[in-house]
């Protein structure tokens, strides 16, 4: 049957956009929820996090990877491994720091926003914040504290959507006192 | 892809901002319910005309609803609805005996209550895939022992 045929190559690209499609319901109704846009980038961070100290264990289980030595090669998991393997790109890595402690990940396409656009009154919406809630509870259970932000969003015009990544400090266990 | 589990993790965040939206102030249960299977209304109709753009028209409602257990149901959890049932009136019955949504819960009673929580979306998605079809229809779901559910599907004739 011509129709079964069709579907099956089809069935991988619609998963995802499944998932972009609940994003865009969610935010959706976010905006009706909240009064300014803020509050709305604030709850999508929030929900990001909680994602994200989930999702960190679905990734150490399926992806492999052992411990990052350093915060360049943190990032270098983060754009090849982990972006591949939930948005299906790969977004390039740049504007280190001299620091080497905050860097740029430039996203071509953001999956995200395949259907999207921002009307006129909310300008101020982030609208895919809650990636950076991800990164960031990801990587906070890791023991990496973090910040994520949005610098550039095709959304508003940018040529590429870029988000801003920067290691704040190592999270020392807190061990109960008397356990070593 | 690993995608699935971005979706899954997503959907319960979605559940749970939603209720914890609710608790610090306006609105009851009722309305949570809703706001669930509005959102999942507008991701079905989506995803339909999407995913039937380069299909044959289908024959009757029958053959709208098989497509829905099959197709549908695989892309979205991975499987396909176990058992279809109809009385030939305008009712159907989707059952389901592993929801996927329901599947990192708690198998027993304890969390039995909070089931419908976890359906609505997916009645709305039903609802909205089968409005762009043309089909009007109200979508309920139960529960009786997780993680399988059934999906009640009443067709408004016009």
């Amino acid at each position: 049957m011509s129709r079964q045929a069709s579907r099956g190559t089809e069935s991988k690209k619609m998963s995802s956009e499944l998932f972009t499609l609940t994003y865009g319901a969610l935010v959706t109704q976010l905006c009706k929820d909240y009064e300014n846009d803020e509050d709305v980038n604030k709850q999508l961070d929030k929900m990001g996090y909680n994602i994200g100290v989930r999702l960190i264990e679905d990734f150490l289980a399926r992806s492999n990877v052992g411990r990052c030595h350093d915060f360049r090669e943190t990032a270098d998991v983060i754009a090849k491994v982990a972006f591949k393997m939930y948005l299906g790109i790969t977004p390039s890595i740049t504007n280190w720091s001299p620091a080497g402690d905050e860097f740029s990940l430039i996203l071509e396409n953001n999956p995200l926003v395949d259907f999207v656009e921002l009307p006129d009154n909310h300008s101020s919406l982030i609208y895919s914040n809650l990636l950076c809630g991800v990164l960031r509870g990801a990587l906070e259970m890791v023991q990496m504290a973090v910040e994520a932000r949005f610098v550039q969003d095709t959304l508003k015009g940018d040529g590429v959507t870029e988000i801003r990544m920067r290691f704040i400090r190592r999270i020392e266990d807190n061990l109960p006192a008397g356990e070593e | 892809m690993a995608d699935e589990a971005l979706f899954l993790l997503l959907h319960n965040e979605m559940v749970s901002g939603v209720y914890q939206a609710a608790e610090q102030g306006e609105g009851e249960n009722g309305r949570c319910i809703t706001k669930l299977e509005n959102m999942g209304f507008r991701v079905g109709q989506g995803l339909i005309e999407r995913f039937t753009k380069d299909t044959a028209r289908f024959k009757d409602e029958l053959d709208i609803m098989k497509f829905v257990c099959k197709d549908f149901w695989t892309t979205v959890f991975k499987k396909q609805i176990d058992n279809l049932r109809t009385n030939h009136q305008g009712i159907y019955v989707l059952q389901d005996n592993k929801f996927r949504l329901l599947t990192q819960m708690s198998a027993g009673k304890q969390y039995l209550e909070h089931a419908s929580k976890y359906l609505a979306f997916t009645c709305g998605l039903i609802r909205g895939g089968l409005s762009n079809l043309g089909i009007k229809s109200i979508v309920t779901a139960e529960v009786s022992s997780m993680p399988a559910c059934k999906f009640q599907v009443m067709i408004q004739k016009l």
